[in-house]
C-alpha cells in the first residue's frame, strides 16, 4: 500500500440488491452501499487548515480551475490544487519550498468556486514557519532591514526624505508645514530610496505642484507599510510598523491620503482599517484621474509610443481598480494604448507581491524564468515600445527583465513619468 | 554551562556618517546605533553551543545611548536566557578599554564557563575587547574563530589565519573566544517574539564605575576620506564597452 493511504473498507458489489422493494441489481448498486474509499491521510491538510485564516485550504475539491491562471504555474509547477494534492500525498507545506512561491496575486481566488483563499492561507502558514525558524535567507534580510531601518532596502531612516533635495518642485514635509493640508502623500519605501522609484516620486511632485495641490509628505517619520512583510509571514513586524504609521498619520491634520503604491493602498485600506484606521485613501492613479479635467490641459506634449499597461495585482484584482490608470494613459496625447492578452482581471503578476520582491534567487531555483521576464516577453510580443506601470515594485523588476530577455528596446516607465513627460516635453 | 556573550552597541553604517563640529569624532546625535555585526555571530554561536551541549546564555553590553534594550530583547528572542546591561550617566564615545573593564567586572560575577565576543567591532576596529576581557578575568583567549564545540570542560575551536589557513585548538574552559563567524548564519528573531520579550523580560543592570581609566588614547582629528580619483564610466552598447575595455587593458600592457 502506498504511504499515506488508509484503506477504509472493502469493495462491495452485491449480486442482487433490493431497496425499498425495488430490484436494483447490477453494477450501479454500489451507489447504495459502502464503497471503497481510499482516503488519503488528512493530517497535513489539517495542519494547514487548522491555522487561523487558513481554514479554506481544506475546501479544495481538486477541480483545477486555479492552475491555468496561476502565474507561478506558467513558469513552473504550482497552484492551490497542486499544493492541496501534495499535502494529501505527504508534503508538509510549512517546511516545503513551495510555501514561498505564491505571490498572493489572487488570480486563483478569482476563479475558485470553493473560495480557497491563498491570500489568507499563505500568510497564516508562513507566519507559523517564521515562528518555527524556517525563513529563506534573502527574505530574512528584508525582514531585518525593515525592522532596523523602517524600509526593506536597508537604507537609513534619517534619509527617507533625502530624495526631495533633487526635486525642482517644492515637497513640503508635514512637520514643517504646521497647518492642516488637503493631501497627505504617503511616498513609500521604493519611491523614497530606489533610484528608479525616486524618478517616479520626482515626477509626482512636479505633477502635484503643477496641479496646485495642497499636499505634504511625512518625511523621516514615514516607515514602510509592512503589508508585503505580513503576507510573507512577518505579522509581528507588520503590527509594529502599522502602530507606528497610524500614530504618525493621526498626529497631523489632513483631508485625504494619496499613496504611490498599490501595496500601501491595500495595507492602509484593508489591513490598517482592521486596526481602527479608516480615512479616505486613494492610489495616485485614482486621485489624478479625479483631477483629469485640470490635468489634461497640462499634457501638452505628445508621447508618440505604443504603450501597454501592466495591471498591478494589488490595485486590479485586490481592489477592482482597472480604469483609473487607463484613463490617465488615454489622456496623454500621441500615446497608443495596446492591451496584452493577460490584462485587467486576468492580469499577469510581476512576481513582487507577497514577499516575492525579496525572494528573487529563491524563486529562480523553482521556476524556468522570472515572472517579470514572462511578463516582459508578453509585452514585447504585443509590439509595445513602453511597458507602463503604476506600482513601485515593478519598474526595477521589469527593467531588469527587459535586459535579461534581450528586450532592451522595451522601456519601462511609471505612469507618473509618462504624465510628467507629456507635461514637460522631455522624453 | 554558563555562556556569556559580550556585545557592543555601535553607530549604524546604514547612515551617512557625520563628523562632529569639533572634528574629533562622529556626530553621535546624527547616527543611529545598532548591534555590532560580529556580535550577532557570537550570539548565534552561543545559542548553537547551548542547543548542542546544554547551558544558559547571558547577553550583556554597555548601554551607551540608553537604547540597548531592543538589542537585548532580540538576543532573548533568538534563544538567550538572560540579558544584562551596564548603565550610568554615559555618553558616546566610550572606548573599548573602558567597556572591557566594565564588562569584566560584571562578567566576573557571573562565573562563566565560556565568554564569547565578536572578533572586532565596526566602530574602532580595535579588536581588543575579547583579549582585554580575557586578561582582566585571567582566562585564555582565542580569536578569529569560525566554529566551536564543547565537551568535558574543553572547547574545540576553529581559528582562521590569513591566506585561508585553518587551525583547530583545544582550550580549557573557562575561556574567552572572539567569534568571526558562527557555524550557521544568525537565525531570525520574529518581531512578535521580540515584542513579547520587551513585555516580559527583566534586564539586569550593572552600574558603570566611572573611576576606571580609559585607554589613554585621544582622537585628535577625524575627517572623512577625500576621494583621490574617480571612476570613468564607459559609454556605449555591450560591444563598444567591451572594445574600450580591451583597448584600455592593452594600453596599460595588461593583456
Ligand atoms: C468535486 C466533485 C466531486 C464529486 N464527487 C462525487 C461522488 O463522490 N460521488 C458521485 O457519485 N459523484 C460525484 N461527483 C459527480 C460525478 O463526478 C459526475 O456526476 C460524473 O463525473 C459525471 O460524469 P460525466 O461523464 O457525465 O461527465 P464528466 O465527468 O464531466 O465527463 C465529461 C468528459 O467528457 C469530456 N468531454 C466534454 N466535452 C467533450 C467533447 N465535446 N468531446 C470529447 N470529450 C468531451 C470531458 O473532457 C470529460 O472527460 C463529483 C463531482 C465533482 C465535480
Ligand atoms: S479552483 Fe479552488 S477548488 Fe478548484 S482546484 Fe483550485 S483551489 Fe481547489
Ligand atoms: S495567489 Fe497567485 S501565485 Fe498564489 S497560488 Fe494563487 S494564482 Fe498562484
Amino acid at each position: 500500500m502506498d504511504a499515506g493511504l488508509d484503506k477504509v473498507d472493502a469493495i462491495w458489489e452485491k449480486e442482487t440488491a433490493i431497496i425499498d422493494g425495488i430490484d436494483i441489481s447490477g453494477p450501479w448498486n454500489r451507489m447504495f452501499e459502502q464503497r471503497v474509499i481510499w482516503e488519503y491521510t488528512p493530517e497535513l491538510i489539517d495542519k494547514v487548515a487548522d491555522l487561523p485564516g487558513a481554514e479554506s485550504f481544506s475546501w479544495c475539491y481538486q477541480c483545477a480551475a486555479c492552475v491555468p491562471v496561476c502565474p507561478v504555474d506558467m513558469v513552473g509547477d504550482y497552484g492551490p490544487r497542486k499544493l492541496y494534492r501534495k499535502a494529501q500525498t505527504g508534503t508538509d507545506l510549512q517546511s516545503a519550498d513551495d510555501l514561498w512561491l505564491c505571490t498572493t496575486c489572487m488570480n486563483c481566488v478569482r476563479v475558485c468556486k470553493k473560495v480557497v483563499d491563498m491570500v489568507q492561507i499563505m500568510p497564516a502558514v508562513r507566519e507559523q514557519a517564521v515562528l518555527d525558524g524556517f525563513v529563506p535567507e534573502e527574505l530574512q534580510k528584508a525582514f531585518e532591514d525593515t525592522a532596523k531601518y523602517g524600509n526593506p532596502l536597508g537604507q537609513s531612516q534619517r534619509k527617507r526624505a533625502a530624495w526631495t533635495k533633487k526635486s525642482d518642485a517644492p515637497v513640503p514635509i508635514i512637520k514643517d508645514v504646521k497647518r492642516p493640508v488637503d493631501v497627505l502623500w504617503y511616498v513609500g519605501s521604493y519611491p523614497s530610496y530606489h533610484p528608479r522609484g525616486i524618478d517616479a516620486a520626482l515626477a509626482a511632485a512636479r505633477i502635484f505642484h503643477a496641479l496646485d495641490i495642497d499636499y505634504a509628505i511625512l518625511g523621516r517619520e514615514e516607515k514602510d507599510d509592512g503589508d508585503s512583510q505580513r503576507l510573507a509571514g512577518e505579522n509581528g513586524l507588520f503590527e509594529m510598523l502599522a502602530e507606528h504609521n497610524i500614530s504618525v498619520f493621526e498626529k497631523y491634520e489632513w483631508e485625504q491620503m494619496v499613496v504611490t503604491g498599490p501595496h500601501e493602498y491595500n495595507a492602509f485600506k484593508k489591513e490598517y482599517a482592521k486596526l481602527g484606521f479608516e480615512r479616505p485613501i486613494q492610489h495616485y492613479t485614482q486621485f489624478l484621474s479625479d483631477h483629469l479635467d485640470r490635468l489634461s490641459p497640462l499634457l501638452t506634449h505628445e508621447v508618440q509610443a505604443k504603450v501597454t499597461f501592466h495591471d498591478p495585482c494589488y490595485l486590479g484584482r485586490h481592489h477592482g481598480e482597472y480604469d483609473a490608470p487607463r484613463a490617465l494613459l488615454n489622456a496623454i496625447p500621441g500615446l497608443e494604448l495596446v492591451e496584452m492578452g493577460r490584462c485587467r482581471e486576468n492580469g499577469y503578476c510581476c512576481g513582487g507581491g507577497g514577499g516575492g520582491m525579496w525572494l528573487d534567487s529563491f524563486t529562480q531555483n523553482h521556476t524556468t524564468m522570472r515572472l517579470s521576464e514572462r511578463r516582459v516577453l508578453e509585452a514585447a510580443a504585443y509590439g509595445a515600445d513602453i511597458l507602463a506601470v503604476c506600482c513601485p515594485f515593478e519598474v526595477s523588476r521589469f527593467e531588469d527583465a527587459a535586459k535579461s530577455t534581450g528586450n532592451d528596446q522595451l522601456r519601462v516607465l511609471d505612469i507618473l513619468e509618462l504624465l510628467d513627460m507629456s507635461m514637460r516635453g522631455e522624453i | 554551562m554558563n555562556i556569556v556573550v559580550a556585545i557592543k552597541h555601535v553607530p549604524s553604517t546604514a547612515d551617512e556618517l557625520e563628523i562632529n563640529d569639533e572634528g574629533v569624532n562622529l556626530d553621535f546625535d546624527e547616527v543611529d546605533f545598532t548591534i555590532n555585526e560580529f556580535d550577532e555571530q557570537a550570539i548565534e554561536q552561543a545559542v548553537l553551543v547551548k542547543e548542542a551541549s546544554g547551558g544558559e546564555v547571558t547577553v550583556i553590553g554597555v548601554d551607551v545611548i540608553e537604547e540597548l534594550d531592543g538589542v537585548l530583547h532580540t538576543a532573548l528572542a533568538k534563544g538567550a536566557d538572560k540579558a544584562a546591561k551596564i548603565v550610568g550617566d554615559l555618553e558616546p564615545p566610550i572606548d573599548s578599554h573602558t567597556q572591557a573593564r566594565w564588562l569584566a567586572d560584571a562578567i566576573g560575577g557571573l562565573t562563566p564557563d565560556l565568554v564569547l565576543t565578536g572578533v572586532q567591532a565596526v566602530d574602532d576596529l580595535d579588536g581588543q575587547i575579547g583579549p582585554m576581557l580575557a586578561a582582566y578575568l585571567d582566562l585564555p583567549y582565542v580569536g578569529v574563530v569560525t566554529g566551536l564545540s564543547v565537551s568535558d570542560g574543553t572547547a574545540t575551536v576553529h581559528k582562521e589565519y590569513a591566506g585561508g589557513v585553518m587551525a583547530e585548538f583545544e582550550v580549557n574552559l573557562p575561556a574567552v573566544v572572539g567569534v568571526q563567524a558562527a557555524e550557521k548564519p544568525p537565525r531570525y528573531a520574529p518581531i512578535s517574539k521580540i515584542r513579547q520579550m520587551a513585555k516580559s523580560a527583566d534586564l539586569e543592570e550593572y552600574e558603570a564605575d566611572e573611576n576606571v581609566g580609559d585607554s589613554g588614547c585621544e582622537i585628535r582629528k577625524m575627517a572623512k576620506p577625500v576621494s583621490a580619483g574617480h571612476a570613468e564610466m564607459l559609454e556605449g552598447d555591450a560591444e563598444e564597452v567591451a572594445e574600450k575595455i580591451i583597448e584600455i587593458l592593452e594600453e596599460r600592457g595588461l593583456l
